[in-house]
């Protein structure tokens, strides 16, 4: 009887144990802080902001865009609370849970605006000022917001189809690494008009990058006209590359986003070029639009969303941009 | 016991997680989950899994966003289109494992992916595109929210309607399980099936009507999702299916069958609840998410397992 009692009384011991290390990581964030984490949000005039995105945890892109919006939050003198969640549903959940905190502000990224609208105006109407980022930025003003902040998908893809038509590229292969992503549709559908047409989509699975690079191999022997393959995501554009070698291929890779690998490969001339969004301001420029606002009824864009992209990174700038990618911030 | 022990957990470390309008809040994610983890957990006390539930919530959505705007149908014929799709595929799943006496894993296992496959192709084939939208422009939708979005207004709280429904489902599937022959048949069905049909169970038809029920239940969540976020990715619902499965054990299903409840179920799906919206509460890093969460659901599982050891030692 005393063991499991004992057992018992650590159970129930545990999270509190837990709860007293994560008020003091809780202070360290918070420079200057507000004196733990009991009270939340609001407290003695720091200003507390809420950012709830649609990426999943440990997404590269998202990353950079969590990146910027701390050392936004580290310039300025702000709280910044990052959350995530890729479903609309508990992405729209996050948006309640920082309205009920009462936070100062809030950013959030809308790839399903439908799903968020709900939300979105609660905040709102709670008098929270919300600024939208990433996808989404015609519905920005409708729901209330006071900025968008993003790259809309379909003028990206449009930048990146031209720049193809330029480079002379005739039937491109535009490679969807998630089922069901709206954004990446639009991507496609924006290269085919960039670049006039001929554009064929093939569906891959991110988490499975070989089985990716053998279905892009097989699609350029299968249709050897294929000129060029257009990746809509960093990793996706490296299995690119081994996969038009090991298809005896020679259709250019060009890609969305950077990462190590994608720099590397522009430097070594495997791939064209990479569209960068710039996402680092996408977390940045919200939390300084937020404050402009909170202290000084500024807003910022004018109704029309503030665009970060499309940037094309190609040799002739990429050097400049390979650190910056490394440190996280490009 | 674990849901009163997570709720201390985050109610003593944050003032809104307490407040009726943060009770709203964690109530809300749980809801959902609930309804699809009573209606799991009666399948697992027959003995059996769905792994294509996850995935029905999705097909069952959409089915409802495809039949009311690109057929241009009241939103109510949707909903009972997308109800006799589950039913039709919950039949599928209950008569293929009660024909083939092969593992119910292994056939939901084929049934979750072709839905999923079916999900995506069809939602392209009807839209051109992944989502399906509008969901609110159709006729009836003002009538279909007040059923299945609206919200209450109790104590200051804005209380979603699914919480009540959740409740409801909940005290249904316990009444079926301790008070009615169904309810004995489910018990019997998941604790050896041979048995159970030696003493005259209608073990076969037990198990059709239980996938039945999971599927029902999913087409419940289903319609919640569509008519409440009026439009839907064809990606939803991927991945929920392991989520329900776990909310069921930490209520004490056993994996084997035979044994667990409906409020079990029921508090498995809170814990998840608090848990998911209690760690932003606390402003965590996000990237730890999972990890709470499985750490949270160990605790859980564990202090429910001491708790029921000790109340069966007690009385001998």
């Amino acid at each position: 009887m005393a063991a499991p009692k004992r057992l018992l009384a650590l159970a129930l011991a545990a999270p509190l144990l837990l709860s007293a290390c994560t008020t003091d990581s809780a202070g360290d964030g918070g420079d200057g802080g507000s004196g733990g984490s009991g009270g939340g949000a609001g407290a003695e005039g720091d200003l507390v902001f809420s950012v709830v995105t649609h990426g999943s945890a440990g997404d590269a892109f998202w990353d950079v865009v969590q990146n910027g919006a701390e050392a936004a939050g580290e310039d300025l003198g702000i709280d910044v609370d990052y959350q995530s969640d890729g479903d609309p549903q508990r992405q729209a959940q996050l948006i309640d849970a920082a309205v009920n905190q009462d936070v100062d502000g809030i950013v959030v990224s809308m790839a399903n605006p439908d799903a968020l609208q709900g939300s979105i105006e609660d905040a709102v109407e709670a008098g929270i000022p919300v600024v939208t980022i990433n996808s989404g930025g015609g519905r920005s003003t409708e729901f209330g917001a006071i900025g968008h902040v993003g790259q809309d998908e379909a003028i990206a893809g449009q930048g990146a189809g031209r720049r193809l038509a330029e480079d002379g590229a005739q039937n491109v292969l535009c490679v969807i690494h998630e089922a069901g992503n709206i954004g990446l549709e639009q991507r496609c559908a924006g290269a085919a008009e960039g670049l006039g047409g001929g554009i064929s989509t093939v569906q891959v699975d991110i988490n499975d990058l070989p089985g990716a690079q053998s279905t892009i191999a097989s699609q350029l022997q299968t249709d050897p006209s294929i000129d060029a393959v257009l990746a809509l995501n960093s990793a996706v554009a490296a299995v690119a590359v081994d996969a038009a070698q090991d298809a005896g291929s020679d259709a250019q890779v060009a890609t969305f986003d950077l990462n190590a690998d994608v720099i590397s490969g522009i430097q070594a001339g495997d791939i064209a070029f990479a569209v960068d969004q710039q996402q680092f301001e996408q977390g940045y420029l919200p939390v300084v639009m937020l404050k402009l606002y909170v202290e000084n009824l500024n807003t910022v864009g004018g109704g029309q969303p503030v665009l970060t992209g499309p940037a094309i990174v190609d040799a002739e700038n990429v050097d400049e941009i390979a650190d910056l990618a490394t440190a996280g911030t490009r | 016991m674990g849901a009163i022990a997570v709720f201390s957990f985050f109610a003593v470390q944050s003032e809104v997680f307490r407040s009726p309008r943060g009770i709203a809040n964690w109530l809300d994610p749980a809801s959902t989950l609930g309804i699809m983890a009573v209606g799991v957990a009666l399948l697992m006390i027959g003995g059996h899994f769905d792994l294509s539930a996850g995935v029905m919530t999705g097909t069952t959505a959409l089915t409802v966003g495809i039949v009311a705007v690109e057929f241009r149908q009241n939103l109510w014929v949707a909903i009972g289109v997308a109800l006799v799709v589950a039913l039709a595929i919950g039949f599928f799943n209950g008569w293929l494992v009660t024909r083939t006496k092969l593992p119910s894993f292994i056939i939901t296992l084929g049934t979750f992916l072709m839905l999923q496959g079916l999900n995506l192709g069809l939602t392209k084939l009807f839209t051109d595109t992944v989502t399906v939208g509008g969901i609110d422009d159709v006729p009836g939708y003002t009538a279909a929210e007040w059923v299945f979005a609206s919200r209450l207004e109790i104590l200051g709280a804005p209380i979603r309607v699914a919480v009540l429904w959740w409740l409801l489902f909940t005290a249904l599937a316990t009444w079926v399980l301790l008070r009615t022959r169904f309810g004995n048949w489910i018990f019997a069905t998941g604790g050896d099936e041979v048995a159970a049909r030696n003493v005259g169970v209608p073990a076969r038809r037990t198990t059709i009507a239980l996938f039945m029920t999971t599927a029902a239940a999913a087409w419940f969540v289903g319609t919640t999702l569509a008519v409440r976020l009026t439009s839907v990715q064809a990606n939803t619902g991927i991945g929920q299916e392991l989520i329900y499965i776990v909310a069921a054990v930490i209520g004490g299903c056993l994996l084997t069958g035979g044994f667990g409840s409906a409020v079990g179920a029921a508090l498995g799906a809170l814990i998840f609840g608090m848990t998911q919206l209690g760690i932003p509460y606390l402003r965590w890093d996000a990237d730890w998410f999972y990890f709470f969460l499985g750490a949270m659901l160990l605790l859980a599982v564990l202090a429910n397992r001491l708790v029921r050891r000790s109340a069966e030692a007690a009385p001998r």
